[in-house]
């Protein structure tokens, strides 16, 4: 293994050139451009042999990579904010079709105010598009992610697309030391790609994409159900053979005997993993739950986790305008029923820092809703001009 | 090939809910009996699709996809790259939409792949509005055309925009094949089909094919129309091969009148109309002879 220094982006081509891709169709969108930078630069070197297609917007790149995955090929791509949007009218029909398309999204902040910063409004309106979405909180997790993403999404159970988020600037620019994974081992953990479903192809004729009158329609839409298993064993398949584990679903930390309990999306985990070592050393039973996966919605567990807690608090870097962060809501659902105190911190919009201190304040606000019962205030705008904190 | 040396074998089959006299129907049965088994076609949401692929149905023999409406050449694109990647380099791919789907809404992702040289053929199936949807106005709709869109009012009636011209769009691109076509002329259409075929790189056929639903024709006319629309100008039949223009068939300059009779769109124009359409069949042949001239070697 080679330990080398490098960025969220360039993590994210290289786990899609051991995972052999062997088509991408992509266009760049700030700051996802280096992935494809990176991965035409493979291509033209001669270190991936793979189809590159340089289309002309990122409907086209999704269209184009929906279409070589129906033809059977192992297809990647990435995008960010506008180019994620633009690509929102294809991405039903990859899940539809129960393509395995990999995809690295990196979460950045969606117009009105343009802006090129960390944020996951971008990948939210995507919620039901029916593609399993992770998201990473190191460049490590990138690159493992990205191959990880192919064998969840090729499992013959799941035969669904998927994206790997990552949050702009703070991965996809920052660099991190990443243990880069030879072929050996990658083709090892990645089989030769076998289409999950059937493909076009002239030796035994099939129509892909049929128009599908009301009396099937229900049974095409059912089934997402079997994706958390093998999410788990495809997470305990890679921890027993690169000796890295990040966790299946969601990713405890310090949770058993906590009080209160923080959830968090993306790089937001990695500060909360500080404080929590902080705190725990003042004597504060504090715990994380880095979230991993937002679709399939890990309930169940998050379920389990709230049952136990005395107060849970969601930070979400999104909102959802007139409720509250998208991440609360589906954790409210997983706790509906039960009398623990929940809050909603938002913040880190549009790539504004979330610090130390700021995860603090989430902290002691759950230790006082703990003591007391009370919830102070039900959503926090965190260090928002003109509003109460 | 001659038209009496075309396979029996149908590929694209009976049983198909296309209407009586359809022009894109005629197109697909003669296209793929030209271009044979060893193709993959991909379809946007159209006439085409709903007649031929409505689960659990279908009339085609060969592989057969549908994406969404505007992306048609980059779906061929991407079946096109992953059939190379898996050694399958010979087959042809064929993308073939209608006029909304290609000449408006799909116009951006299939210039990206022209200018790509994409090995594709693209064919642009006519009928000159959006039937699919209930016969609404495009950019391919002739002047003066009543359409769903365009109604015949008090205070206007039909289109007041002129036809956009795609093949002289599609010419600019500079890719090695760039043919217009008709269901009403077989043979020179199966020359075309069978040149296309062979060319490796982009290829674009706009074939004309009547609608008597929207066109409001005799079920029976639909190759007289396509006769009446080559004689008059309407359509000019013509064929770029790296950048060598030829035209196939010269217009009698029959008055666009006798065209517009046949079909009642166009029933409700006055003659002003009428002559400010024969004006510019007038100038649109003269350009389309001179443009041959000089990109004739």
């Amino acid at each position: 293994m080679v330990k080398k220094v490098v960025t969220g982006n360039y993590a994210a081509a290289y786990g899609s050139m051991r995972a052999r891709v062997r088509c991408v169709a992509a266009y760049p969108i700030t700051p996802q451009t280096f992935i494809v930078e990176h991965i035409s630069e493979f291509v033209n070197n001669g270190e991936m042999d793979c189809e590159y297609v340089e289309v002309e917007s990122e409907h086209s790149a999704m269209s184009t990579c929906v279409s070589a995955s129906a033809t059977g090929v192992r297809t990647f791509t990435a995008t960010s904010s506008q180019g994620l949007a633009l690509m929102h009218e294809i991405l039903p029909i990859a899940s539809g079709m129960r393509l395995p398309v990999v995809m690295a999204v990196v979460n950045r902040a969606i117009a009105a105010p343009i802006n090129i910063w960390v944020e996951h409004n971008d990948i939210m309106p995507e919620r039901d598009s029916g593609w399993i979405q992770v998201f990473c909180d190191n460049n490590q997790e990138v690159q493992d992610m990205v191959l990880q993403a192919f064998k969840i999404a090729e499992d013959k159970r799941v035969a669904l697309p998927m994206t790997v988020g990552l949050d702009a600037f703070i991965l996809s620019h920052t660099v991190e030391p990443v243990d880069l994974m030879d072929q050996e081992a990658a083709d090892k953990f990645l089989p030769k790609y076998v289409p999950p479903g059937p493909i076009l192809d002239p030796d035994d004729p099939a129509v892909v994409g049929v128009f599908t009158p009301p009396e099937y329609m229900m049974e095409c839409r059912w089934n997402q159900d079997k994706a958390p298993k093998v999410i788990e064993e495809v997470n305990a398949a890679f921890a027993k053979q690169f000796g890295r584990n990040h966790g299946g679903m969601i990713d405890p930390y310090m949770v058993d005997d906590a009080d209160v309990v923080l959830i968090t999306l993306g790089t937001a985990s990695s500060t909360a993993h500080e404080v929590v070592d902080d705190m725990r050393k003042e004597g504060k039973k504090v715990g994380l739950v880095k979230l991993r996966f937002w679709r399939p919605y890990p309930t169940a567990q998050l379920r389990k986790i709230a049952e136990k807690a005395k107060a849970v608090g969601v930070f979400d870097r999104a909102v959802s305008y007139g409720v509250a962060g998208p991440s609360f809501i589906e954790f409210r659902n997983a706790a509906y029923g039960l009398t623990v105190p929940t809050m909603n911190f938002i913040g880190g919009l549009g790539g504004r820092d979330v610090s130390l201190a700021d995860i603090r304040f989430m902290y002691e606000r759950l230790l006082e809703a703990a003591k007391t019962g009370k919830v102070r205030r039900e959503i926090t705008w965190m260090g928002t001009r003109g509003v109460e904190q | 090939m001659k038209l009496k040396e075309m396979p029996d074998e149908e590929l694209f089959t009976r049983g198909h809910t296309a209407c009586a006299g359809c022009g894109a129907a005629i197109a697909a049965r003669n296209l793929i009996k030209v271009l044979g088994k060893d193709t993959v076609a991909v379809t946007p949401a159209c006439c085409l699709l709903i007649f031929s692929a409505t689960y659990p149905l279908v009339a085609w023999k060969i592989p057969f996809h549908h994406v969404a409406f505007e992306n048609t050449a980059a779906c061929a694109t991407g079946i096109k790259r992953a059939l190379k990647v898996r050694g399958k380099d010979d087959t042809t791919v064929m993308g073939i939409a209608g006029d909304g789907g290609t000449a408006d809404i799909g116009i951006q992702a299939l210039s990206g792949a022209a200018e790509r040289n994409e090995d594709i053929l693209y064919v642009m199936y006519d009928n000159e509005a959006y039937m699919n949807t209930g016969i609404q106005r495009s950019g391919s709709t002739p002047f003066g055309a009543w359409t769903t869109t365009t109604p015949v009012g008090k205070v206007k009636a039909g289109k007041a925009n002129f036809k956009k011209d795609m093949p002289q769009i599609m010419m600019a691109h500079n890719v090695p094949y760039v043919a217009t076509a008709s269901v009403g002329h077989i043979q020179d259409f199966i020359n075309k089909f069978e040149k296309a075929k062979k060319i490796k790189g982009f290829r674009y056929i706009q074939v004309y094919t009547p609608c008597p639903t929207g066109w409001r024709h005799d079920t029976s006319k639909t190759i007289e129309i396509c006769k009446l629309a080559v004689d008059t100008g309407m359509w000019t039949l013509y064929e770029s091969e790296n950048g060598k223009v030829t035209i196939n068939r010269k217009p009698k300059m029959t008055p666009v009148q006798e065209y517009l009779k046949l079909q009642g769109r166009f029933r409700h124009m006055t003659e002003a109309d009428i002559k400010k359409l024969q004006d510019w069949v007038t100038k649109k042949w003269q350009a389309d002879e001179k443009y041959a001239q000089c990109k004739s070697a």
